[in-house]
C-alpha cells in the first residue's frame, strides 16, 4: 500500500516498519523536520545524548546487547563528523547501526554551506554502505535497504544522508515488503561437502582446538547454543577472542579462557601446539596471532566465516567454509550426530592432560595486597557480587578492559560489550546507557579506567535525564595504564604524558550530575562498597583507587609467538625491559 | 599445507615479501550509481593495494551497469583479498579475475587494449622519422600542423609504451592514455 507523506514522515514510518523502538540522537538545523515528527508521535522513544559520539556508542551498546540494529539520528556537518569514531568502531566490530544524518538542502551541496560536510565521502571507508538521498522517490527504498544491509551477512554500520529539502518534500511511501537487494545477498548456508570434510578432519584430530570470535555472537543466540552443543559432543577445548566472550560459558569444562596478547597461557599454548584448529567467526587479528610466521606451526585449519574476505587474509587456512555460524554449526552438529565419527579418546586424554599442565602455570596470578586494592582483585570481587544477577558489562579501553576480560566470567552471549577492533576509549559509558535503555531490568556496569571515562563523561547527564541506573566502576590508577605499561616495555620506563595530573574528584562529579558517588582505597572496604553501589537505585560512579603501577599479564610481547608469553611470575623489571626486540618496537 | 605458512609474510616483522608478485586484470561489474568509483578507488588506497591501470565507463545503459577494469600487482594472496574486498562493496555485482580465467583456459593473458594520444612537435629529419615510426606501429595521425603531429595508437600496454618511449627523443611533448580495456577470449560472455 502506497501512501503520500513527507520525507521526514517517511523516516519515522520506516523506523516503525522496521520495529525500531529507540533512537539515539542530537538535533540540529539539518534534521529539524525529522525532530518535528519525532515529537508528534509516541511509538519511537528518542534518547537525547550530550555528544553525537555518545549516541553512536549508545546505539552500539543497544545493538550488542539485543542483536537488533542500533539507530542514530544526527545533524549535518559536526553532527556527522562526531559520529565517525562510533561508525568506525561498529565497522571493525561488525555491529549493525543505522545512522541517519541531516544534510544541507540539495541546492547548497558543494557550496561549503553552513554545517555542510561531505558526509558520504567522509563515512565511505567507515561504513558498510552509505547513501546520499537526492530524490524523494528514492527515500523509502534507501531506508529499507539501509536496514537490510546493516543487519544482513556480516553486520555493520550504514549511513543515510538526507538533505533538508528532501525531508520537507512529499512523495509516495511504500513499506519494506519483499525487498530483494539487487547485488547484496550474503550466503548463509555453508557448502555441504566442505562441512563434511571439516567434520571428518575434526574427527581425525589428536590435538584439536576451537577458536571462536565475535561472529558467533553476531550470528545470534542459536549460534552460541549450537556451539555449546558441538563442544559437548566432541569434547574439544575452546578459546575465544575478546569479542566472542560469553558464547561458550566461562564455567564450562572445555573453556581455556581468552587467547591472544593478554590471553591465558593454556589458550595460547593450545593454539600453538594444536593439530586441527577450528576458527569460527574469528578473523585472525594481530592481537590474536602474535608473530605470524610462528603462528600455530603444526595445524590444519578450518575457518567458518560469513565474509569471504576474512578467509586467507592474514593466515592461510586449509578448509574455508563461507556461511553464517549458526547455519554451519547446525549442519556440523547434525552430521556429527548422525555419523559414528569420534575423536581418538586416548589422544584427547593426552591433549587435555597437556592443557592441564599449562593451566597449572596459573598465568593470571598476581601478588595480592592488604594495603592496596589490586585491580585484578577488584574485578574478582565485582564478579562475585554480580554473577548471580542479570548483569551486562561494558568497558572502556586499556588495562581495565583486559583485566575485565580475564577475571570476569561470562556465561551468556550479549552480556559483554567492549570496543575490540578499534579500541575506542570513551566507548563504555555510552554503551552502558544504550544497553540499559534496551534492558531496563538488567544491572549494567561499565568497567572503566580513570583516563577512558573522561572521554565521554558528558553522557552522565543523559543517564540522569532518562533515569538509567548504570554503574561506572573505575579502576583508578591515575595513569593511562596500558600506555604506561607499553612505555615501560618499549621506552625505558620514560612515562611521557601518561599520568593524569589533575583528575576530578569523581564523588563530587557524581553528585554534580545527580548520581551517587563512592570512593574506596582499602581492600577491606571493597565488598561493602560494591554492595552499596548495587543497592543504589541511582546511577553510580565507583572510584576504585587501585595499585598505580600494576601491569597486565600474561602478555605476548609485540613480535613474539604464542609460546613466548611473558608470564606474571617471570615478569621482573629486567624481563619486562628486554621483552620486546627492536623489530617488535615498531609494531602497535 | 602448513609448509606455506612457515614463510607467510609477517605483519609483525614487516618481513620481506618472499612470494612472487603477479599482475592481474580484474573486471568489476558495478551499479552505475554516484560514488561507486570512489568506493573502489578508496578501497585500493585505504588498504594499500596497487593500481597499475584503471578504466571505467557505463557499458549497459538500460541496466545502469558500468564496467571497471583494473590492472593490479600483488602476491596471489593479496590479489585474492582484492577480489573478495571488491565483492564486499554493496553496489558491486561481480568481480572477475580475467588473468585467472585466461590461465584456466590455457591462455597467457586476456584480451587487453589501450589507446594513447601522443603529441610530437618538431621539424626536419626528426619529424619525418616520427611519421615513419608511427606508420610502422600502425599509429594514425589525427591532428597535424607543419610543426607537430598527434598520433593515435591502439594496442597492448607494452606496444603503447614502446611507441611512447621511441617518440621521446623525436619531440614527444604530451601523452594521454585511456588505460586498459579487457575482455576474456572466446565466444562466451562472463
Amino acid at each position: 500500500m502506497k501512501r503520500e507523506m513527507t520525507g521526514a514522515e517517511m523516516v519515522l514510518q520506516a523506523l516503525k516498519d522496521h520495529g525500531v523502538q529507540h533512537v539515539f540522537g542530537y538535533p540540529g538545523g539539518a534534521v529539524l523536520p525529522i525532530y518535528d515528527e519525532i515529537i508528534q508521535q509516541d511509538d519511537i522513544t528518542h534518547i537525547l545524548v550530550r555528544h553525537e559520539q555518545g549516541a553512536g556508542h549508545a546505539a552500539e551498546g543497544y545493538a550488542r546487547s539485543t542483536g537488533k540494529p542500533g539507530v542514530v539520528l544526527v545533524t549535518s556537518g559536526p553532527g556527522a563528523t562526531n559520529m565517525v569514531t562510533a561508525l568506525t568502531d561498529a565497522m571493525l566490530d561488525s555491529i549493525p547501526l543505522v545512522c541517519i544524518t541531516g544534510q544541507v538542502p540539495t541546492h547548497l551541496i558543494g557550496n561549503d554551506a553552513f554545517q555542510e560536510c561531505d558526509t558520504v565521502g567522509i563515512t565511505r571507508p567507515c561504513t558498510k554502505h552509505n547513501w546520499l538521498v537526492r530524490r524523494i522517490e528514492d527515500l523509502p527504498r534507501v531506508l529499507h535497504e539501509a536496514f537490510y544491509v546493516a543487519t544482513s551477512g556480516r553486520p555493520g554500520p550504514v549511513v543515510v544522508d538526507i538533505p533538508k529539502d528532501i525531508q520537507f518534500a512529499t512523495g509516495e511511501y511504500e513499506g519494506p515488503n519483499n525487498i530483494a537487494h539487487k547485488t547484496y545477498r550474503p550466503r548463509l548456508k555453508g557448502d555441504m561437502s566442505a562441512i563434511r570434510q571439516a567434520v571428518e578432519l575434526i574427527a581425525s584430530a589428536r590435538r584439536p582446538v576451537l577458536y571462536t570470535g565475535g561472529g558467533v555472537i553476531n550470528s545470534g543466540p542459536a549460534a552460541s547454543q549450537l556451539l555449546r552443543e558441538f563442544v559437548e559432543l566432541t569434547g574439544i577445548p575452546i578459546t575465544s577472542t575478546l569479542m566472542g566472550l560469553g558464547a561458550y560459558p566461562a564455567s564450562g569444562k572445555s573453556w581455556l579462557g581468552m587467547l591472544g596478547m593478554h590471553g591465558t597461557y593454556e589458550a595460547n599454548m593450545a593454539m600453538h601446539d594444536c593439530d586441527v584448529m577450528i576458527a569460527i567467526g574469528a578473523r585472525f587479528d594481530d592481537r590474536i596471532t602474535g608473530r605470524l610466521d610462528a603462528f600455530s606451526p603444526g595445524s590444519r585449519r578450518i575457518h567458518i566465516d560469513i565474509d569471504p574476505s576474512s578467509i586467507n587474509k592474514t593466515v592461510p587456512v586449509d578448509l574455508p567454509i563461507i556461511g553464517d555460524v549458526a547455519h554451519v554449526l547446525e549442519d556440523m552438529v547434525r552430521i556429527w550426530r548422525s555419523s559414528s565419527l569420534k575423536i581418538d579418546q586416548s589422544a584427547m586424554k593426552a591433549w587435555t592432560g597437556q592443557i592441564d599442565t599449562w593451566r597449572a602455570r596459573n598465568s593470571l596470578a598476581y601478588r595480592p595486597s592488604e594495603d592496596f586494592i589490586m585491580p585484578q582483585y577488584a574485578i574478582q570481587r565485582l564478579y562475585e557480587h554480580t554473577k548471580s544477577r542479570n548483569t551486562i558489562i561494558t568497558t572502556e579501553v586499556g588495562q581495565h578492559q583486559m583485566w575485565a576480560a580475564q577475571f570476569y566470567g561470562f556465561e551468556a552471549p550479549n552480556r559483554w560489550l567492549t570496543s575490540g577492533g578499534l579500541g575506542t576509549m570513551g566507548y563504555g559509558m555510552p554503551a552502558a546507557i544504550g544497553a540499559q535503555v534496551a534492558n531496563p531490568d538488567a544491572l549494567v556496569i561499565d568497567i572503566a579506567g580513570d583516563a577512558s571515562i573522561l572521554m565521554n563523561i558528558q553522557e552522565m547527564s543523559t543517564a540522569t535525564q532518562y533515569g538509567l541506573p548504570v554503574k561506572v566502576f573505575i579502576l583508578n590508577n591515575q595513569y593511562m595504564g596500558m600506555v604506561r605499561q607499553w612505555q615501560q616495555l618499549l621506552h625505558g620506563n620514560r612515562l611521557s604524558h601518561s599520568y593524569t595530573e589533575s583528575l576530578p574528584d569523581f564523588v563530587k562529579l557524581a553528585e554534580a550530575y545527580g548520581w551517587h558517588g563512592i570512593a574506596v582505597d582499602k581492600p577491606a572496604d571493597l565488598d561493602d562498597a560494591i554492595e552499596e553501589m548495587l543497592a543504589s537505585p541511582k546511577a553510580v560512579i565507583f572510584d576504585c583507587r587501585v595499585a598505580n603501577l600494576a601491569n597486565c599479564f600474561p602478555m605476548i610481547p609485540s613480535g613474539k609467538a604464542h609460546n613466548e608469553m611473558l608470564l606474571p611470575d617471570e615478569a621482573n623489571d629486567e624481563a619486562v625491559a628486554k621483552a620486546i626486540s627492536k623489530e617488535g618496537k615498531a609494531l602497535v | 599445507m602448513n609448509a606455506q605458512n612457515i614463510n607467510a609474510p609477517s605483519a609483525y616483522f614487516m618481513a620481506e615479501v618472499s612470494e612472487k608478485l603477479e599482475t592481474h586484470t580484474l573486471s568489476v561489474l558495478v551499479d552505475n550509481e554516484p560514488g561507486v568509483l570512489a568506493r573502489v578507488i578508496g578501497l585500493f588506497s585505504g588498504r594499500g593495494y596497487n593500481i597499475d591501470s584503471l578504466t571505467v565507463s557505463e557499458t549497459e545503459h538500460e541496466k545502469h551497469l558500468s564496467r571497471i577494469t583494473i590492472v593490479t600487482t600483488g602476491t596471489p594472496q593479496v590479489i585474492e583479498q582484492i577480489r573478495h574486498q571488491l565483492e564486499r562493496l554493496v553496489p558491486v555485482h561481480r568481480v572477475i579475475d580475467l588473468t585467472v580465467e585466461a590461465h584456466r583456459n590455457n591462455q597467457d593473458k586476456p584480451l587487453e587494449r589501450e589507446l594513447a594520444l601522443v603529441k610530437v612537435a618538431g621539424t626536419g629529419e626528426k619529424r619525418l622519422e616520427a611519421l615513419r615510426l608511427a606508420d610502422a606501429f600502425r599509429a594514425t595521425v589525427i591532428d597535424a600542423t607543419t610543426e607537430h603531429f598527434v598520433f593515435e595508437i591502439t594496442g597492448r600496454t607494452n606496444k603503447v609504451e614502446q611507441f611512447i618511449s621511441i617518440m621521446g627523443p623525436l619531440g614527444l611533448i604530451e601523452v594521454s592514455r585511456t588505460g586498459v580495456a579487457a575482455l576474456q577470449r572466446g565466444g562466451k560472455a562472463l
